[in-house]
């Protein structure tokens, strides 16, 4: 088949031979449809509770998604034409693709994408059906949730993969593909949280049905922007108009038809129960806003250029210093209020009343930026706010925990038994709030306080770097099995005292004829240290890059937390009274990762 | 044909991660060599993806890095260095984009986006918080046994 021999060779590794099935266009939509039809059969199977006409009306647009995409499938990416006569091999696969991380993550990213098409669906099933209630919203969101948990973890693993293939240290670059999968997850977590307030107070329900189809929409473009090339190249895009038609026929279709649907049910819908600006509800809303707020302005960045491309006289590029001035500056008040919003009450409170549950926190917070600003002489204000953030939303939500079990004010048996009680969706939220905190206070060590050192180094010879001494002890070639290797082998070692051995290699792929480089990073879970082999000097020796990066392993640990999270939250009693089977469907759904 | 054209794509994006920021490049002058780092993470490697020159190992870059220096040896101003770069690449090497009129609306968007969210969220909760304050129904005992049958509400 013309595909196989486009992205695959006789002497690849199996599970890259796999994972190759994915790692092109034609692949991965089908991937994309096999991932949305087990999605469907699951709410067919399980979801048994529902009414019966809801169940009908979820499974047709399911449905019909499902058949646009094989419809797209089949007239423009056809993964199973025939390459006559057969090539004795074939081009094999990109190399930097043939990486662990890489298998798990396109199927995680789609499980997050398809997700949203459940909750896509059951928004235009609420429609059609003319009747949201909070009924609606508990069915929705054990969707809502476990889409959000894979594409998290999706997200995680594709920033885990370009810090250590990419050989620069860096994790996260405002690429245009990356952000193409943050818009949803940021959209996905504001839904998230939307849908917890139709659920409880039934409010905000027509904004939370827009969110829906929006979320979904966002993951169609995401897919099908990193699929058609559009990002590179505006001009290749409509050169080759059949895909690219194809694509925004579909996503006209889906999002104008839904939107269409939206605009004449929606007057008819009875909107939500009032609610004070300062109240649960309220701090929810906010989220919403900033949320929202947030992925608009990811999505500006990433497609503004395109447009000027496309209609002006100029090409410009949107890169990082475009976000540290607006995407940071609507980022930092979300993550300032995500402590107070769970301390308030529904429906109405005093801002007094979460500033006595969080004095503790608020202390910690201040503690942390006096210690760090004194401790560095005050020269590292913003990074002592930053930890000091980090502080305010670890212990604010640890604080919600001591709250709720009455620690220290109850007898110890009784707070055990009220954390007993306690919910898991309660523990889940304050996992992955505190998982939140985790990833902030890596980014502000990591960038504050990261080292380098880059040289030449002739075996035998150490570098040092961060209390560490780095001997490079030797080079050789190691033959892959589809690639050929030169392996430095360093010895990291502090005070005398050996650390630890790292191998760091580059890696050249002959039949791609690419060369690509497999990092050595020691962590020791507070820090690491990366090491990535450049090329021989002319002199003899070798370029070496050495890196030391505090914290960073609690970058991708504490996107595994929120994640973690979202699953405990997932397994709540809720989720199961009043849905038996569906929490087991999700747990089914798992293996197909 | 297409599959040649999203490698050779696709090799570009990634080129070979292997020339670095190379031992001989750096300025002795440390000040200088600062200024230098600070430029080059805000100058964009034309060749890669929404790389700067300073994360990319592409030769191109490794250039530009090197006229960076030059030119600050040479004694220019950070702008000086910047709009040297633009006459000659245009502002497509600039990883944060002028303000200029075709690009008002990528500056100004997000801030009129928030505005606007915050707008509607404000006279939602006015609308909203003024009803709250209205005295609610009690439940009727018909609702109070349903909520009991759903297990309640924590």
């Amino acid at each position: 088949m013309a595909l196989v021999a486009a992205s695959s060779q006789i002497d690849k590794p199996l599970i890259y031979k796999i994972t190759g099935v994915w790692a092109n266009h034609e692949g991965s939509m089908l991937l994309w449809v096999l991932i949305l039809t087990l999605f469907g059969a699951a709410i067919a199977l399980y979801g048994a509770n529902l009414p019966e006409r809801l169940k009908a009306r979820v499974l047709a647009v399911q449905g019909m998604i499902g058949s646009g995409f094989l419809e797209f499938v089949l007239a423009t990416s056809n993964p199973f034409s025939r390459l006559d006569p057969a090539p004795s091999d074939g081009q094999g696969m990109n190399p930097i693709l043939q990486d662990p991380g890489l298998v798990l993550h396109p199927p995680f990213l789609y499980l997050g994408y398809v997700g949203f098409l459940v909750a896509f669906a059951f928004a235009v099933a609420a429609l059609v059906e003319g009747r949201v209630d909070a009924a609606w919203a508990r069915w929705v969101r054990p969707w809502v949730l476990a889409a959000w948990c894979f594409l998290t973890i999706g997200i995680t693993l594709g920033s885990f993969w370009a810090y250590y293939v990419l050989g620069w240290g860096g994790w996260w670059f405002w690429d245009p593909v990356e952000n193409v999968s943050f818009m949803p997850w940021l959209a996905g977590t504001a839904l998230l949280h939307s849908a917890l307030v139709v659920e409880r107070r039934h409010a905000l329900v027509n904004w939370t049905i827009l969110l829906a189809i929006l979320t979904f929409s966002l993951s169609l473009i995401g897919t099908f922007v990193v699929r058609s090339g559009v990002l590179t190249s505006v001009h290749s895009f409509a050169q080759d108009p059949a895909r690219g038609v194809f694509i925004l026929l579909l996503l006209v279709m889906a999002t104008g038809g839904a939107l269409t649907l939206y605009a004449v049910r929606i007057p008819h819908l009875k909107s939500g129960a009032p609610f004070a600006a300062v109240s649960r509800e309220g701090s929810l809303a906010l989220n919403n806003v900033l949320l929202v707020s947030a992925a608009a302005t990811v999505f500006l960045g990433t497609f503004y250029p395109l447009l000027i491309d496309l209609f002006g006289r100029d090409k410009i590029s949107v890169g990082p210093p475009f976000y540290a001035r607006t995407f940071v500056p609507i980022m930092l008040p979300l993550l300032l209020a995500m402590v107070i919003g769970p301390a308030l009450k529904w429906k109405r409170d005093l801002l007094s009343s979460p500033a006595s549950k969080l004095r503790m926190a608020l202390i910690a917070a201040i503690a942390a930026i006096l210690i760090v600003a004194a401790s560095t002489g005050g020269s590292h204000l913003l990074t002592a706010l930053g930890l000091g953030l980090s502080m305010w939303i670890v212990a604010g939500s640890l604080a919600m925990v001591a709250q709720r079990i009455k620690l220290f004010r109850a007898s110890a048996p009784a707070s055990l038994a009220l954390a007993r009680h306690a919910p898991r969706s309660f523990y889940g939220m304050v996992i992955a709030h505190a998982g939140i905190g985790i990833v902030v206070g890596a980014i502000t060590t990591v960038s504050t306080w990261q080292q380098e050192n880059i040289l030449m180094m002739k075996a035998g010879e150490a570098a040092s770097i961060a209390g560490y001494s780095i001997m490079l002890r030797e080079v050789s070639r190691m033959p892959g099995s589809n690639y050929d290797a030169e392996r430095g082998i360093f010895d990291i070692s502090r005070n005398g005292a050996p650390v630890a051995a790292l191998a760091a290699e580059r890696r050249f792929y002959p039949v791609q004829q690419q060369q690509t480089t497999q990092t050595g990073i020691h962590t020791s879970l507070i820090s690491n240290i990366y090491v990535a082999l450049g090329d021989p000097g002319e002199q003899g020796g070798w370029t070496v890059r050495i890196y030391y990066h505090p914290l960073a392993p609690w970058l991708w640990f504490g996107g595994m937390t929120m994640a973690l999270g979202g699953f405990i939250s997932l397994s709540d009693r809720r989720f199961r009274v009043g849905a038996p089977q569906r929490a087991r469907s999700l747990h089914a759904l798992a293996p197909a990762a | 044909m297409r599959w040649v054209f999203i490698t050779a794509i696709a090799m570009s994006l990634f080129a070979p991660a292997a020339r670095a920021v190379m031992p001989g490049e750096v300025l002795p002058d440390a000040a200088l060599e600062a200024r230098a780092r600070n430029l080059s993470a805000e100058l964009r490697c034309l060749v890669c993806q929404n790389q700067s020159i300073d994360d990319s190992a592409a030769p191109l870059a490794r250039d530009l890095r090197m006229l960076v220096r030059e030119r600050l040896v040479l004694g220019d101003t950070d702008e000086q260095v910047l709009s040297y770069l633009v006459a000659r690449y245009g502002n497509y090497v600039l990883l944060k984009p002028p303000l200029q009129s075709d690009t008002l609306v990528l500056w100004i968007g997000p801030g009129l986006i928030l505005a606007l969210a915050g707008a509607v969220f404000a006279a939602y909760v006015r609308r909203s918080g003024r009803l709250a304050d209205e005295p609610v129904a009690p439940l009727t005992d018909a609702e109070r046994r349903q909520l009991a049958a759903h297990g309640g509400d924590d």
